[in-house]
């Protein structure tokens, strides 16, 4: 527990100190703000942060691969992955860790666009429901993006390599459900239980249900037990 | 508890069909100091790699500090310090933030954290450049961070791979100094390819190639073996068919070989069955066909691998050993071990 914390700790404070985390933190206000507030004053009428919620889904897939891309494969090249693995440090830690210290670098990101809301309550009445699930959404959205980057980390040593690879993954399940045309039946449950999109839009709605954080739980189980699993190969 | 520090029997490791280790067995007591000798990819990292729980053998059982580098891998973790050759580090930390992470991670309780970190910025002389990011340092400060994480929480164990490679005279000597001081009190393993390197540090030298163990012994012991095999005179001399078979004909001598020509005098190396002979007889024909200098021949890698694999009469398996291009000691840059890892 306590290695874990440590781990937390050198990768956030990694965050801060190099300039990662202030390009993503600006990008991701610059692109989600700009398309926000343009779409937000054609729709007036409409006092709600659902628009914003709508596209961060899009962008997320690929902000949160584009910080978990070197976690582990900038590791594996430099060699300290080596080092740490001789360390009295359980390949688990290592990647919690890790996972945990982008999942800060995410709520960071999330608290920044904060102001969107506080504004919208100025100029009427904010439906603060949705809106904190929207937010509590995107952090289980964004959480389940980093996993899947850090599983696409830990294959190779080549960032680029990993942020294709997990682009890739974040993206074709955003777009899943909608590239499927008109399904039925069970394609369509299926389809629509993989859809990072779907879930997240029904937490988006107010409506915190079980089934979509079960989703997002055992997306991000799965992926860092990938990538732990991909760790630990070197020690067999 | 075991008494032994380390105890290696019949390790085996293969890269796919590539075996870099055919099961090497050696034990080492607590407070020795060891130098892995042998030219790259000889199988010392791999061997190290075994040792600090990174990859786990083929075949065989390794165990360190009283414990299975397998079964026990966590315990292991916990006594030694490692220091792989490529001395990674984290380069966007500075020097002292990066050693109290070390520190946190190996368990050094956090009322000592501080101390430990002084005292090992203190024995690696590091003290200028605490506060600098280890992207800023130079080879030789970053090999002293990266002795100085090894030993921070004081193990029992440890073990550096090719601690000099890539340093210049003045900073090889500061480490060895240094690897001198470490093994006052504790068992350290480390890896050269330079031969100097382990006279001058290790009380015990273990002399690995192809993979297999071919010598063990103290500094002198092995020494002796070289210096008792190794007897070849190098003379300068005129380059003519006539000088080289007159040399070639002399008491003592039992073979001949012409290194190089520059201009029209030539360098022979004579391989001597009997040295005192043979020196001799050079001096005496040396005016009439012009010798110009003689000289000891100052051993290579080469010449004690030659030396100790034929006093163990595998002189079979030193043949192709001499094709090989380790005449003058392989650069540093070098990755060793075939076998990186992936």
């Amino acid at each position: 527990m306590k290695n874990i914390a440590f781990i937390w700790k050198r990768e956030v404070s990694a965050y801060f100190t190099s300039i990662v985390a202030y390009i993503v933190v600006t990008l991701f206000l610059l692109i989600t703000g700009a398309l926000f507030w343009l779409s937000y004053f054609q729709e007036i009428n409409l006092l709600s942060m659902r628009s914003f919620f709508n596209q961060a889904p899009l962008f997320l897939a690929f902000f949160a691969p584009a910080i978990t891309m070197g976690l582990i494969a900038t590791e594996k090249r430099e060699g300290t992955l080596e080092l740490m693995m001789t360390m009295p440090v359980s390949d688990a830690q290592i990647v919690i860790g890790k996972f945990l210290a982008a999942c800060t670098l995410l709520f960071v990101v999330f608290l920044t666009t904060l102001p969107y809301a506080f504004t919208l309550s100025g100029l009427g009445d904010l439906d603060w429901g949705a809106t904190i699930a929207g937010y509590v959404g995107l952090m289980l959205l964004g959480s389940t993006y980093a996993a899947i980057g850090i599983m696409a980390s830990s294959w190779t040593r080549d960032q680029v390599v990993s942020i294709l690879v997990a682009f890739s993954l974040c993206f074709g399940l955003y777009i899943i459900d909608q590239v499927v045309g008109q399904p039925t039946g069970g394609t369509a449950v299926a389809v629509q239980y993989l859809s990072t999109n779907f879930h997240f839009q029904n937490i988006a709605r107010g409506v915190l249900d079980v089934r979509d954080v079960v989703y997002y739980g055992s997306v991000i189980v799965v992926c860092l037990a990938v990538a732990q699993a991909s760790i630990a190969s070197r020690r067999w | 508890m075991a008494e032994k520090s380390i105890v290696v029997e019949g390790l085996a490791k293969n890269y796919g069909d590539f075996w870099a280790l055919n099961g090497i067995s050696f034990d080492v007591e607590p407070g020795q100091i060891v130098g892995f000798l042998g030219p790259n990819g000889a199988g010392k990292t791999t061997t190290m790699k075994i040792l600090t729980c990174f990859m786990a053998a083929a075949k065989g059982k390794a165990t360190v500090a009283g414990h299975d580098v397998y079964e026990d891998s966590e315990k292991v973790r916990q006594k030694i310090g490692y220091l792989p050759e490529s001395v990674p580090l984290y380069g966007e930390m500075m020097v002292y933030d990066y050693l109290r992470f070390i520190a946190e991670i190996r368990g050094v309780p956090g009322a000592k954290r501080h101390d430990a970190i002084k005292r090992v910025v203190e024995l690696t002389g590091l003290g200028p450049m605490v506060a600098k990011n280890i992207m800023e340092l130079s080879k030789g400060y970053r090999q002293r961070v990266g002795l100085a994480q090894a030993i921070i929480h004081e193990p029992e164990v440890v073990i550096l791979d090719e601690p000099t490679s890539g340093l210049d005279p003045n900073q090889i000597v500061e480490i060895r100094d240094l690897i001198t001081e470490i093994g006052k009190e504790k068992t350290v393993i480390f890896s050269t390819h330079i031969l100097q390197e382990v006279a001058a540090v290790c009380d015990r030298i273990i002399v690995i190639d192809h993979g297999e163990i071919i010598a063990d012994g103290t500094v002198d012991e092995l020494s002796a073996r070289v210096a008792q095999s190794d007897s070849g005179l190098l003379v300068t001399a005129p380059s003519t068919r006539t000088v080289s078979s007159r040399l070639g004909g002399l008491p003592g001598v039992s073979a001949i070989e012409e290194l190089k020509v520059v201009g029209d005098e030539a360098l022979y190396r004579l391989d001597c069955r009997d040295a005192d002979a043979a020196r001799k007889a050079v001096f005496e024909i040396g005016n009439e066909i012009g010798v110009t200098e003689v000289k000891q021949h100052q051993p290579s890698l080469e010449d004690i691998f030659r030396a100790l694999t034929s006093g163990t009469g595998e002189l079979a398996a030193t043949e192709p050993r001499a094709a090989r291009p380790t005449k003058d000691y392989a650069p540093p840059a070098d990755g060793d071990d075939g076998g990186e890892e992936e």
